[in-house]
């Protein structure tokens, strides 16, 4: 067993990539289909924004394949704000990747959001300088991908929904693995690391820290400011936020009050402050009466 | 000086330097609020979106009250990266919500977009033979200083690290490595701790 740690291991540029992670929490990244929507969430105070052609309820509404967006689309993104640009590219789908890489996009999604290109494999996300974040539901999925070299991780909730449950499952999920293997006698890991489907190393780092490598973030769900905080009160270092600003009656309001509940977050007289006079929220689709095919926090290997 | 040290804790790496306070035996109190920047003695500004950190400072009315603790009552301040640029004087081509009072001019994402950040090691005589490992994270330039300005460190032929009276501002992340160096110094030298 190497006595460095997982990130003393990694090339020169992992430390600048996991710092841009470290630079976003407390932060909402929020989705964006337009240069206009970016303006409307970088005024809204997000630490940056996802470029995608469709938001996910969208793209459940609509169906079909969902795909990298557009490089003319993401191009017009980046020229419309100063705030750091994420875009997304199918999982396994390493083209996409390199595509958004040679556009200059801050970090990338492999994300479980578009239409898996790959229905076994991700892409090696160690061979690429630019930053990935990945989705997770459980700890063996997160070390999985961060043993792929993503620097950042955000749990998956179900993406499109504004129901905020599964968001919280994966979390507490994830957060109760860590707990659970951290008062392991040494022998027991490797065993761990075999149900986990989890790279040995990665869990016998996590058994000794109780946190992971890299920032932890949450998604797919988050609605309402309450939401945000909710999610950043257990645990959550930064919160995503999909449809629930732009499918909104009011994307600007609301995408105010959500980075003011991150920035608040256990702050509840100024969580009250913050959540009244926002409008309608999304309209939303409740997860438990939701068939197993419409899931999309599945996909993902 | 009882020494409260404070971090502005709305957004960006702000845990991290609370962190190496905490090993250096300097408990912070997070800054997020008009009271709790009025009762800290030094202030840390860390690195992060330094739109969304000015907005929420003005949202939240910390703005004002840390405009007037550091530039009229001279609050000794740790800059770093977001910090530094909400400090600068002029922020090129921007008029988002900043402090001001640091005689610099700051271009933000500089270097480029995030596949242009990176890691390097900076020496100087300020920081003794031992270089400084430094990260830089989408970091702005400081294109220009005025006199009463000194330049601690350079990279390149730009400032890096700079301080004017008693406030100290970095355009990268020491926060990011396990090199105390300047986070001990600016205590001892500038705010008198440690």
């Amino acid at each position: 067993m190497s006595e460095t740690s997982w990130s003393e291991r990694q090339k020169s540029t992992w430390r600048a990539n996991v710092g841009l992670a470290e630079m976003l929490k407390g932060g909402v990244i929020m989705d964006v289909t337009t240069p206009e929507q970016a303006k409307i969430a970088a005024d809204a105070g997000a630490a940056a924004v996802m470029a995608l052609e469709r938001v996910p309820a969208d793209i459940r509404a609509q169906g079909g394949v969902a795909r990298m967006s557009d490089p003319e689309m993401i191009r017009g993104i980046q020229e419309a704000v100063t705030i750091p640009v994420m875009a997304k590219c199918r999982i396994g789908h390493f083209v996409e990747a390199q595509i958004l890489e040679a556009l200059g996009v801050d970090y990338i999604d492999e994300s479980e959001v578009l239409t898996p290109a790959d229905e076994r494999y991700h892409v090696d996300k160690s061979s690429f300088k630019v930053p990935f974040v990945c989705g997770c539901r459980n700890l063996g999925e997160a070390l999985r991908r961060i043993g792929e070299g993503a620097a950042m991780i955000r749990t998956k909730g179900e993406a499109g929904t504004g129901d905020v449950v599964e968001a919280v499952r994966h979390l507490r999920t994830v957060l109760d693995d860590i707990r659970r293997i951290q008062h392991l006698p040494p022998e027991e890991l490797m065993t761990v690391a075999k149900e986990l489907g989890a790279p040995y190393d990665l869990v016998v780092e996590v058994a000794r820290t109780g946190k992971l490598p890299v920032p932890n973030f949450s998604a797919g769900g988050v609605a309402t400011p309450a939401d945000a905080a909710l999610m950043m009160q257990l645990g959550a270092e930064a919160v995503f936020v999909g449809s629930g600003i732009f499918k909104s009656g009011d994307p600007a309001v609301r995408g105010r009050a959500i980075v003011d509940a991150v920035a608040n977050y256990d702050n509840p007289s100024k969580l009250a402050e913050i959540s009244h006079g926002l409008g309608e929220p999304m309209s939303g689709q409740s997860v438990a009466a939701m068939p197993d095919e419409e899931r999309i926090a599945v996909r993902g290997w | 000086m009882n020494g409260v040290v404070g971090v502005l804790a709305y957004q960006g790496g702000f845990q991290r330097h609370i962190d190496v306070l905490t090993r250096l035996g300097f408990p912070a109190r997070q800054v997020r609020d008009p009271e709790s920047a009025g009762a800290v003695d030094a202030l840390v500004m860390p690195g992060g979106e330094s739109t969304t950190i000015g907005m929420l400072m003005e949202r939240f009315s910390v703005l004002d009250v840390l405009r007037r603790r550091i530039n009229e009552e001279g609050l000794p301040v740790f800059a770093t990266c977001a910090g530094t640029i909400l400090l600068a004087d002029t922020i090129v081509g921007s008029d988002q919500p900043a402090i001001g009072g640091l005689h610099i001019a700051v271009t933000r994402n500089a270097y480029g977009r995030q596949i242009e950040s990176f890691e390097t090691s900076l020496a100087g005589e300020w920081i003794g033979n031992n270089p400084l490992p430094a990260v830089f994270i989408r970091a702005p330039i400081i294109e220009a200083v005025s006199e009463d300005v000194e330049v601690l460190l350079e990279f390149e032929g730009r400032p890096v690290l700079v301080r004017q009276q008693q406030i100290l501002a970095a355009t990268f992340h020491p926060e990011l490595t396990d090199d105390t160096r300047l986070h001990r110094r600016w205590l001892k030298e500038f705010v008198g701790l440690g």
